[in-house]
């Protein structure tokens, strides 16, 4: 869904809203979500944020999304899979050096930052290599586990 | 550039001065202000070390460090690493270039130790070009870290003394560390920000692609010096030689993130002697990037031409009179001569 990917990130702003007023109403919910467990809920989880994601973003689930920083872009989209910006190798009209035929993943990334209207760009945050254990996995509920600490105690400012 | 602290055998480590990161001739080069060149050496596609010890020779006294590249264009040849074995033992600078295309965390960490323990003390940490361009395309791309991810790793162990799982290691690389940078490909006005980040990540030199577009370049460093990162990294300008107009035309077409504007390819052709004007270009950008605030050196990258480098150095008169190290002309005492070889 080539078409989808371009209008996420047009919309990057208020789509990235959206997420994170979903994101706190589960960091609400995760007392309930831990007595469930989180091993249990992470399959449904994942096929959910498959098909959302996959037709919004044409996500690649790599169970530590990073979205948020990359204008809705998901960077797994990238040939090189890079998580830290664009490569040396675009080409002049902004397409992709390994696949001509998409627009840079990182050239939309940057349109998408843009669209945030935030201080600062979230896309000069240093992203660390991928984790290969999360491909997959929910990242939905890793974050919320993150934000709400395993022990479920309040990190809710985070 | 002689230092008065200088190993008494080639390639041994330079005492590592404070607020220095190496015990390497590049930093010191560069931190003494002087204006530095580098040069990349072709790879051999053999075993034969001669093969790279002549190749190195046509820098001698030119240049003050040599790229070692790790399989550019994504084609197959001799391998960075050993390269730069053979050329740190001689007493070379060597800048060890290490693609991320090739190889995962694992096999990185390990040969930028093992490069680190063989006199190596530039690293040069690089997306790397897609398999797709080169000889093997039918090639599985690795690309497990990215180049930023890469710096921060081998910062950490250097810094931290620690692997990325966060084991300890016993002796850390003391490696000045490099990035590459291309402020000629889309999104333009990301690029200069890109710089910044790839500094934030751990980079304390950059070698850009090659400068074709002067104007675009201006354009980049003064966004470089309006955020202040020319400060905190040096800058060595990408240059080369155009071979010809044909040539030109065909790397602009062929290989990735390289930008050559029609009014230089216009020039070569207008030319009496294409492969001449090529050098002739070269030199006058080399005077032409000197004059820029915030570049510390150029990084020349001659594709075929590398026994032009020599003179292409000594016309622009980059070096003001300096004279880079150059190894003492006693390897071939060390590698048997062909009499020797006869006689056995």
């Amino acid at each position: 869904m080539y078409r989808m990917r371009s209008w996420s990130v047009r919309n990057a702003r208020w789509l990235k809203r959206a997420y994170e007023g979903f994101e706190t109403v589960l960091v609400w919910l995760s007392p309930l979500l831990r007595r469930i467990g989180y091993e249990r809920l992470d399959k449904p989880f994942a096929a959910v944020e498959k098909m959302t994601k996959g037709v919004l973003l044409d996500s690649q689930n790599c169970g530590q999304c990073i979205v948020g920083f990359t204008g809705l872009s998901c960077p797994m989209n990238c040939p090189k899979k890079l998580r830290n910006g664009p490569c040396g190798g675009v080409r002049a009209d902004g397409s992709c050096e390994v696949k001509p035929e998409m627009k840079c993943v990182w050239v939309l990334a940057w349109e998408g930052n843009k669209r945030f209207r935030e201080n600062g760009y979230p896309i000069q945050t240093v992203q660390p290599a991928v984790d290969n254990r999360l491909v997959g996995k929910s990242a939905w509920l890793r974050a919320v586990r993150l934000r709400a600490g395993v022990d479920g105690s309040a990190m809710h400012e985070v | 550039m002689k230092f008065d602290d200088e190993p008494l055998v080639p390639g041994h480590p330079l005492p590592i001065r404070p607020g220095h990161y190496s015990p390497g001739r590049l930093e010191r080069v560069l931190r003494a202000g002087a204006f530095a060149v580098t040069a990349e050496i072709a790879p051999p596609d053999s075993a034969d070390p001669n093969e790279v010890y002549e190749r190195a020779s046509l820098f001698d006294g030119y240049v003050d460090a040599i790229n070692a590249t790790d399989g550019s264009g994504a084609n197959c040849h001799m391998s960075s690493v050993g390269m730069c074995a053979l050329l740190t033992r001689r007493g070379y600078a060597m800048v060890l270039q290490v693609s991320a295309r090739d190889r995962n965390r694992i096999a990185i960490q390990g040969d930028v130790l093992g490069a680190a323990a063989m006199g190596v003390y530039n690293i040069l940490c690089l997306t790397g070009d897609g398999v797709d361009v080169g000889d093997h395309p039918e090639a599985k791309p690795v690309f497990d870290v990215d180049c930023m991810s890469m710096l921060g790793m081998v910062r950490g162990m250097r810094d931290d003394g620690q692997f990325l799982s966060g084991r300890k290691l016993t002796s850390p690389p003391n490696v000045f560390l490099g990035a590459a940078a291309n402020p000629f490909a889309p999104p333009l006005d990301y690029r200069p920000l890109r710089l910044a980040k790839k500094v934030a990540a751990g980079a304390q030199f950059v070698q850009t692609q090659y400068c074709f577009d002067m104007d675009l370049f201006r354009n980049y460093m003064a966004a470089v010096r309006d955020a202040g990162t020319h400060e905190k990294v040096f800058i060595l300008a990408g240059v080369g030689p155009l071979a010809s107009a044909r040539s030109a035309e065909w790397i602009r077409s062929n290989v990735p993130g390289i930008h050559i504007p029609d009014a230089v390819i216009q020039r070569l052709k207008g030319a009496d002697n294409e492969k001449e004007e090529g050098v002739r270009i070269c030199v006058e950008m080399i005077n032409e990037l000197r004059e820029i605030e915030g570049v510390d050196g150029v990084h020349i990258m001659a594709f075929r031409q590398e026994h032009r480098v020599g003179e292409i150095v000594e016309r622009s008169g980059v070096l003001d009179g300096r004279e880079p190290w150059r190894p003492k002309h006693d390897w071939e005492e060390l590698a048997p001569s062909d009499d020797e070889v006869a006689r056995s």
